[in-house]
């Protein structure tokens, strides 16, 4: 099956498949085949690594720039700075529209009646994420993904003492609920998921005071605390599936070197959508290099925490083409990988 | 590589427990999300609306709830909507009482920032102009009244002012106004021509000494939309159709609590 047609319906819920025989690169084959590592090389590549996991260069990067970004709106409003004015839904930066592309959705399919100056803030919308990955909106810019990690490092505490226990939800949900408000906009004639949009409230919150509405927020990362880890990230949120669709076809990706994989697996560990991590799991990886499915959020939490340096950002025309592997003649046609 | 193993029946409960857990949760979700349809229907008193507000499901439908008309309101009347209004969260309302919309932009600057129409100077063709909402012609801003461009160009009322109580009203009962309209603590504000053309100024600081009181016909920001008459031998304040229900009344009347009120979203009626 096509991968990017494959990892769109992980994205919707599907379960990662082991690939065939048939569809292993050669090269792919040739490093499962011949890839081994000692207990020695594991304890090296720990004492190596260590500094790289603890600076966590991408997960600072990435606060700092959802950060700018809530607080350029708050400021724009608090001390008049006029820099982007309005809200996460909907906003002007020094004067050009910029809509999100959800709420946007919603309103055109409850209201029925597009204007001009909405299809201008959707579409300048839809390109700057077609071009930086959908998803990165999740990590880079939204609020409710911010408090939705703290509250995460909390769950991962309480874990540890095992005082809670993650219950990990049908990923399809996500899709279910995406269709639900979709029809329910159209149907109504309301924007009804809007009424409790983490993502809308924690922006009004932000830049116009906080309300009751921060209620239903606070519930939801309780929620999180305590019984299923990111859940809203992960199974529930609309907006994420809008966006992730929007970035399918995107040049920014998390890229995956399966030679310098050491399929210790702890990028799953950190990461919020692990499903688009499966092909590290030894064996797995179907080519040499691999393109993190849509459903990724490029927050780069993975990178941090990779040891030999497999996962690494990459864009497409931009960054350099990996040279491809050389595989000796006589283990071009090896059996199965293990 | 040994093949898969099959499905246990203890991984087929656990399937189905999951399956089960997600179909609650989603429920859980999307009822939650509905319950924002009962302030929506069982709300009394109708919002007063910017300038330019779509019919109220129209305008919840349309509204983005991105605040972007809440940031240009020179004197803060509008307000994003908090959870209590359930489908309407987010979306602009204004307390008249607390902070009318004195028009001191001159224009409606509210409309010009609305990036999805849902407040706008021409409604859509399929969304035919209300009779009733119809203000009979474009209404007339006093404070440019002189200038090429006098009207503000929207064409449905937000609502219509009622004198609720005259046995309230200080004009009824021969008042006067000595000092500030609504008090030292009160932190509305509107703007005075005279005072600063572009500048609203706090209420507070402009100071009445007025042997009746006739603050809603003398602040009314729009032309001719209300007078005092003499109904049954009083000065009495009487409200005409060209009353757009801004609000300006309702926040400049001494009376605690006021005489004169917004009947939000309601037509002009002569009675």
């Amino acid at each position: 099956m096509n991968r990017t047609l494959d990892q769109l319906r992980l994205m919707f819920g599907g379960e990662p498949r082991k690939p065939e025989p048939q569809d292993y690169t050669p090269g792919a084959r040739h490093i499962h085949a011949t890839k081994k590592f000692t207990k020695q090389d594991f304890v090296d590549m720990e004492a190596r690594e260590a500094a790289h996991r603890a600076r966590k260069v991408w997960k600072k990067r990435r606060w700092a720039v959802l950060i700018s970004v809530n607080l350029m709106f708050m400021l724009s409003y608090w001390v008049d700075v006029q820099l982007v004015e309005g809200s996460l839904t909907g906003s002007r930066l020094l004067g050009f529209h910029l809509i999100d592309l959800n709420a946007a959705l919603g309103l055109m399919l409850a209201h029925k009646h597009i204007i001009v100056n909405l299809l201008i803030g959707t579409a300048t919308v839809g390109l700057v994420w077609l071009l930086l990955g959908g998803r990165s909106f999740c990590s880079w810019v939204c609020p409710y993904h911010l408090l939705s990690e703290w509250a995460e490092q909390l769950h991962l505490l309480l874990a540890k003492k095992k005082l809670v226990k993650d219950h990990p939800l049908h990923r399809g949900l996500r899709t279910v609920i995406w269709a639900s408000f979709a029809l329910l906009a159209y149907g109504t004639g309301y924007t009804v998921y809007e009424t409790i949009s983490p993502t809308g409230i924690v922006s009004r919150a932000l830049i116009y005071g906080p309300g009751i509405a921060l209620g239903w927020v606070g519930a939801l990362l309780a929620f999180e605390v305590l019984y299923s880890r990111r859940a809203w990230c992960r199974y529930l949120c609309p907006v994420g599936l809008t966006y992730g669709v929007v970035g399918t076809l995107s040049p920014v990706t998390v890229h995956y070197d399966l030679e310098k994989c050491v399929h210790e697996g702890e990028c799953r560990k950190v990461c919020l959508v692990p499903h688009v991590l499966d092909h590290i799991i030894k064996g797995r990886a179907p080519a040499e290099h691999l393109d993190l499915g849509p459903d990724c959020t490029r927050c780069g939490m993975c990178i941090d925490v990779c040891q030999g340096g497999a996962l690494s950002f990459s864009i497409a025309g931009v960054t350099k083409k990996p040279a491809p592997t050389k595989v000796p003649v006589d283990s071009t046609n090896e059996g199965k990988p293990s | 590589m040994s093949d898969a193993p099959k499905p246990s029946d203890a991984r087929k409960q656990e399937q189905r427990r999951k399956l089960l857990q997600a179909a609650a949760v989603g429920c859980g979700v999307v009822g939650l999300s509905l319950t924002g349809l009962l302030p929506v229907l069982t709300r009394k008193e109708q919002r007063l609306r910017p300038p330019g507000a779509l019919d109220e499901h129209d305008f919840l439908a349309s509204c983005i709830k991105c605040g972007q008309c809440v940031q240009v309101c020179p004197v803060n009347a509008l307000k994003p909507a908090d959870l209590f209004d359930g489908f309407g969260v987010g979306v602009p309302f204004i307390e008249p009482r607390k902070q009318a919309c004195d028009f001191s932009c001159d224009v409606g600057q509210c409309i010009l920032a609305c990036p999805t129409g849902a407040l706008t100077y021409h409604k859509p063709e399929f969304l035919p102009v209300r009779e009733d909402m119809k203000v009979p012609s474009p209404p007339v801003l006093l404070a440019k009244e002189k200038e090429p461009e006098p009207n503000l160009n929207f064409t449905e009322r937000m609502g219509v002012a009622r004198l609720a109580r005259p046995e309230a009203c200080l004009s009824v009962r021969g008042e006067g106004v000595k000092g500030s309209a609504r008090g030292e603590s009160f932190k509305g504000r509107k703007r005075w021509t005279e005072v600063d053309r572009w500048g609203p100024v706090p209420v507070k600081d402009h100071a009445y000494d007025l042997e009746r009181c006739d603050l809603c016909v003398r602040e009314c920001p729009i032309k001719g939309a209300i007078s005092i008459e003499t109904v049954n031998g009083k000065a009495t304040p009487v409200v005409h159709d060209a009353c757009v229900g801004c609000g300006v009344c309702e926040m400049m009347c001494p009376a605690e609590p006021a005489a004169i009120v917004i009947d939000a979203q309601r037509p002009w009626s002569a009675s």
